[in-house]
């Protein structure tokens, strides 16, 4: 984002579209109420540390159409999800949600990090976000903790090729 | 407690607690018991649907809907000791109740499992249910052994209290419920800066400095304040600082030695429960300091 954010914008990056393409998906319905006051950023705990993750820009970005620089941004990753933004958000901009709306954007795109790869994998092979080892599943017998759930992975599987998600797992991340 | 069933729950562990927060089911579930809260299994479950929504907001909602048309035809209402996946369970509740569109579209996904969301039961984080079905009464009734000379500091995290707009609980921005549970032990609950402060967890994998950045802060607040524990309530949140407190101490030259527990390991211990049967031994953090002052009583 920090080159993203420095080089200059030309307008023919800018897609006049994008802006209401992400009003009409649920999280970013309120997203042109933004008035750029600045608090997402002020109140953001990884902001804070970050010197390059401010949600007023990504929102600000989105506004002005450059599709690309945002959802090729690695930056667009670093939200913790604690939904303070949205929550103080004065113009009630889901703010969190339009992150998550940005991002299953540029998984369509093909950027998926890692992390995030690694648990849609886990969640394919087992139903569960991590693969549990055996050793956990054995204890918990012996502490006399009921059986887990089967998780499901043959209907999430088949779920995901519904939805037609099953083709970003392929893809390189 | 209005009827009988309403101190039945159907259980929903989620994926971190089975992988590697077992301190929290056993102790929750212990002290669940002891309050009558009665538990039931279901073997269907899968995750929640929340790791999924940054990559496929529509592969979450068919998740999160499958687990609560199986709780429907339980008709149980959902438990959960994970406040992520009580928040994604109740948001995703109160959206395909109100978008009848959406319901149906995400109907079809679960037909041929001959499943249906009707949106007839609902979804709860286990503070939730301690509070507002177990009553603090019935709490502060089941304390034994009051837990008057420990000082904690409680952290609440981030899902159980937000977005405001789907959790409907306590106000995230002075959120009470844990600290009442905390002084209903007998301990003195302190106040510190930053209390409802992210614990950095979800940032871990994406940006370890960030995540590790934040935990110290938290941890610099509560040590300041001199607290003997920290108590959470979130499997995350309980990682990050425990799991991570030794590597935060090395990475940034702090020391801490703060033990963090679990809120039902605290309830427990003031029920008079023993700690091997609140799987203490989990535990990263050496907590025998702390067990020590409790066993030998006193203010």
């Amino acid at each position: 984002m920090t080159q993203a954010l420095q080089t200059p914008i030309k307008a023919s990056e800018m897609d006049p579209k994008f802006k209401y393409e992400i009003s009409k998906m649920r999280g970013g319905e309120r997203l042109l109420r933004c008035f750029q006051c600045g608090t997402c950023t002020s109140d953001c705990p990884i902001a804070r540390f970050s010197d390059t993750y401010r949600p007023r820009q990504i929102i600000r970005m989105t506004q002005l159409g450059l599709k690309d620089r945002v959802l090729d941004s690695d930056t667009l990753w670093l939200c913790a999800s604690c939904f303070t933004c949205t929550d103080r958000c004065p113009q009630d901009v889901e703010v969190a949600s339009v992150i998550r709306v940005l991002r299953n954007l540029a998984v369509e795109k093909g950027h998926i990090p890692r992390v995030f790869k690694e648990q849609c994998a886990s969640i394919l092979e087992s139903g569960y976000a991590y693969r549990i080892p055996e050793l956990r599943l054995k204890k918990r017998e012996s502490v006399g903790l009921p059986p887990l759930p089967k998780g499901n992975p043959e209907g999430i599987r088949k779920t995901m090729r519904e939805v037609h998600f099953l083709k970003h797992m392929e893809t390189k991340g | 407690m209005n009827s009988m069933t309403e101190d039945r729950y159907l259980m929903f562990l989620g994926c971190a607690i089975p992988y590697r927060v077992a301190a929290f089911e056993i102790s929750a579930r212990k002290v669940l018991a002891e309050l009558g809260v009665q538990l039931e299994e279901m073997p269907e479950f899968n995750c929640c649907g929340l790791p999924l929504d940054p990559v496929s907001h529509e592969m979450m909602l068919i998740l999160a809907a499958r687990n609560l048309a199986l709780a429907e035809q339980k008709g149980l209402d959902i438990i959960t000791l994970c406040p992520g996946c009580a928040g994604t369970l109740k948001k995703v509740n109160k959206t395909l109740k109100e978008d009848a569109a959406l319901r149906n579209e995400i109907n079809k996904h679960l037909k041929e499992a001959g499943l249906e969301f009707k949106g007839t039961q609902n979804a709860k984080h286990f503070m939730q249910v301690l509070i507002e079905d177990v009553g603090l009464e019935k709490i502060k009734d089941s304390v034994t052994k009051p837990l008057t000379m420990l000082k904690v500091a409680e952290h609440n995290g981030c899902h159980i209290l937000r977005p405001k707009e789907f959790i409907g609980f306590d106000d995230p921005e002075n959120p009470k419920t844990l600290k009442t549970l905390v002084e209903a032990t007998g301990a003195q609950c302190l106040d510190y800066l930053d209390e409802t402060e992210c614990c950095g967890a979800p940032s871990v994998g994406v940006n370890d400095k960030i995540a590790l950045q934040l935990a110290r802060d938290k941890l610099n607040h509560i040590k300041s304040v001199d607290a003997e524990a920290m108590i959470t309530i979130c499997p995350f949140c309980h990682i990050m600082y425990d799991t991570n407190e030794l590597r935060i101490e090395k990475t940034f030259d702090e020391t801490y030695g703060i033990p963090i527990l679990h809120y039902p390991q605290l309830l427990g211990l003031a029920m008079g429960i023993k700690p091997e049967m609140l799987a203490f031994n989990e535990l990263r953090v050496d907590v025998s300091k702390m067990l020590d002052k409790v066993s030998k009583g006193g203010k």
